[in-house]
């Protein structure tokens, strides 16, 4: 099917249920209207009530109770309605569900995923755009992904249910809809932890994921034309657990490396890539490691969100000063 | 006599039988304080003391929210405005428990109570600026105003810590937390609200219980029958009002006011209906009926109000016409001010983060300013890019 990023998240759900009946779908509003952003659209008229559920307004519960169901045996797909509202949920994710296996020495385990829409651009209310993927990936046991294709999102979003451990599953908000792409009808995974690299390249690495992946192809190609230079762009996908050896392949072969992400920059998770680069690869490095993100400030409400955001433009000057050498930021 | 025996008898008498030791729900919805009905008519013995030009101050503010809510939606639909969450239907919820505060008062509001904003002080012009998403919006210390809650829960303990402040200060003022029927559900209302009872925070849980939560109803969000019931657990007062008659929704408030400035955190819930949509994103279609919606018509305020001051014998010194024109002029202007203020540049995403910019910031600032020198077609991205 032809499938917008969203639609191939209400289908990798149907899917789900449809063929494991222990997979329970609750949320916010995500049962009788299908969910702010539609993503459960008519899973309730399919599946029931009983395994598609309204929920009232505590992310808390929402979180922990995903916890305690998965222990039990079921598998929760819970939605948090924006990532504004993952906050809440963080003690259940960092002192429950990130830890039951560990804590139980393998006895117990939290098969869940909480899936939540993320990023800004699409003019939300305040609190309703943040992208503080790289704290969530702080947590050790707590998976983090983050899809950028309709094709990978069905793809990841099934690996992500049937994983034994718990996922934070994020979706860019802003590319709900943005574009269409074909994705297989049947059921088909996409693994979690395998970063893909969209494009070949010899003379720079340029890294991102979810939300700022089209615009940072859409840059590396502008470069390509400006500058007769070939580009590799590596979508991460997740972020926790990390494929290390993707990057570190690449920038052994390019020498030079740009990471680009809509989550502030201090502490971003582009700190832990050059890090990583660092480590295993500055041998290799011609020219110091760049990134473009967003700026150490809270995202902006509606009136300044779009100079917040990492655009075409600053990813393309991103890419040319670690193309030209200059140190520094 | 020792402690323990002391303390036995706020333990209550002991008792051999399940059934005595049992607590729960009162098997009647508790009733609802009314002093108007759906006619108009009253008993003038249960009328608050307010004059006749307050009578018709309370009318004006129904009507400015009436007219609020059409014209911010028609501006959103414009692509003028950002999402907007219309009070329709609980014009008298709004305006009757904002008019019944006192000056010294604080709010902590959370989105939809425009004309309560706005009887506290805040000018029209700041509330357009707000759903257009400028931050400097929220400047409205003087004013008495904390920044909406738009993370449901959030501002109640805040407020609470906020009233425990005047207490400590022996201000005779309070905070007032306006919120909605879901925000009870949160960890931090349940959290806040216990918090207050333990400090006799002078807080004022005001809920405006208008039977949705985005789509979920009432009965999906609390097994409980009512909100105002909701203290009794934690050790505060609960006072229920019928939400559609203004006058009751006032006296409840200035009764509750008084008690809340004792020390004695109680939550006031103004039972109403949303007519209008949860915020410009939403359908309601996809989850109640119009008959529903029908009947909630048949039980609006501000024609409530209108058929009180007939009955009252104040309608005819009303020029209903004139009211609505002046509410309209009084948008106009605020829209005009709106779109004539000058909300700054890019500095102002890195401003007021700290008392003094940190030098890597300041270095993001400048480094920003710089390129968007270099690179002017950046704008285009910024004004041009599709938006969600
Ligand atoms: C912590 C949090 N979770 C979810 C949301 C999304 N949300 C916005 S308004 C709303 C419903 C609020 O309902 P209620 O408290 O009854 O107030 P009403 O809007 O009906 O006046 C929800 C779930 C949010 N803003 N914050």
């Amino acid at each position: 099917m032809n499938a917008t990023l969203v639609e191939a998240v209400n289908d990798a759900l149907q899917t789900a249920m449809a063929g494991n009946d222990r997979v329970v779908v609750y949320g916010e509003d995500v049962a009788e209207t299908g969910g702010v952003f539609r993503a459960t659209q008519g899973l309730k008229d399919e599946f029931g009530d009983d395994r598609v559920l309204d929920t009232p307004i505590t992310e808390i519960a929402i979180a922990g109770s995903a916890v305690g169901l998965a222990m039990y045996g079921y598998r929760p797909v819970a939605e948090i309605q924006f990532s504004g509202f993952i906050p809440p949920t963080f003690n259940q994710l960092v002192s429950m569900a990130s830890r039951i296996r560990w804590r139980t020495r393998g006895e117990m385990t939290a098969p869940m995923v909480i899936r939540a829409p993320y990023g800004g651009g699409v003019r939300a209310l305040e609190h309703h755009s943040e992208s503080l993927e790289a704290a969530y990936a702080h947590v050790p046991g707590l998976q983090v992904v983050i899809p950028s294709t309709p094709h990978d999102t069905k793809g990841m979003l099934l690996s992500a249910i049937e994983e034994p451990d718990p996922v934070l599953f994020l979706e860019p908000k802003r590319l709900y809809r943005s574009f269409r792409e074909e994705i297989p009808d049947e059921e088909y995974t996409v693994p979690l932890g395998e970063a893909a690299v969209r494009k070949e390249g010899e003379d720079i690495t340029v890294i991102s994921w979810g939300s700022t992946m089209p615009d940072t192809l859409a840059a590396a190609e502008t470069i390509e034309e400006e500058r007769g230079v070939s580009t590799e762009v590596i979508d991460l996908r997740s972020i926790s657990p990390l494929d290390k050896e993707t990057i570190i392949e690449s920038v052994k072969k390019t020498g030079k490396a740009v990471v680009v992400h809509e989550g502030p920059k201090s502490g971003g998770f582009a700190a832990e890539l050059i890090a990583t680069i660092n480590e295993d690869a500055l041998m290799h490095l011609e020219a110091p490691v760049h990134r473009v993100t967003g700026f150490d400030v809270p995202i902006p409400m509606l009136g300044m969100e779009d100079y917040y955001l990492p655009n075409p433009p600053r990813i393309e000057e991103g890419i040319k000063r670690a193309l030209d050498l200059e140190g520094g930021v | 006599m020792s402690q323990l025996d002391d303390q036995s008898l706020e333990l209550g008498a002991p008792s051999g039988s399940i059934a005595e030791c049992t607590l729960s729900e009162p098997e009647k919805t508790p009733q609802r304080y009314r002093i108007v009905d759906d006619e108009g008519n009253y008993d003038p013995d249960a009328l608050p003391p307010l004059s006749n030009e307050e009578l018709k101050e309370l009318y004006r503010w129904m009507v400015l929210q009436q007219v609020i809510d059409v014209r911010m939606v028609k501006l959103q639909r414009r692509g003028e405005m950002g999402t907007y969450a219309s009070g329709r239907g609980q014009e008298a919820s709004m305006a009757g428990c904002a008019y019944a505060l006192e000056d010294q008062d604080w709010l902590f509001p959370y989105g939809r109570e425009a004309t309560a904003l706005l009887i506290q002080g805040m000018p029209l012009r700041d509330l357009l600026l707000y759903w257009r998403g400028v931050e400097d919006a929220n400047k409205q210390r003087k004013n008495k105003v904390f920044p909406p809650a738009i993370a449901i829960g959030t501002h109640i303990p805040v407020g609470v810590g906020f009233s425990w402040g005047m207490s400590l200060d022996n201000s005779d003022a309070i905070t007032t937390l306006y919120h909605g029927d879901g925000h009870p559900s949160t960890g931090e209302y349940q959290a806040g609200m216990n918090f207050a009872s333990v400090i006799d925070a002078p807080a004022l849980f005001y809920c405006q219980n208008n039977g949705y939560s985005i789509s979920a109803s009432f009965e999906q969000q609390t097994g409980a029958k009512t909100v105002a019931q909701k203290g009794i657990a934690y050790g505060l007062d609960g006072i229920r009002v019928d939400g559609n008659d203004i006058l009751a929704v006032y006296d409840a408030v200035r009764t509750a006011r008084e008690h809340v400035s004792k020390g004695n955190p109680t939550i006031v819930e103004s039972v109403s209906y949303r007519l209008d949509a949860h915020t410009t994103n939403d359908d309601p279609s996809l989850y109640r009926d119009d008959e529903e919606v029908a009947q909630w018509e048949e039980k609006e305020p501000v024609s409530r109000f209108e058929s009180f001051l007939k009955e009252f014998g104040l309608w005819d010194d009303i020029d209903e016409e004139a009211v609505r024109e002046e509410a309209n002029e009084q948008f106009d202007q605020a829209k005009e001010a709106a779109d004539a203020y000058d909300s700054g540049g890019v500095e102002e995403m890195f401003k007021y983060l700290y008392d003094e910019m940190p030098a890597e910031l300041e270095r993001q600032l400048e480094a920003f300013e710089q390129f968007l020198e270099e690179r002017p077609d950046a704008y285009d991205h910024i004004e041009h890019r599709p938006k969600g």
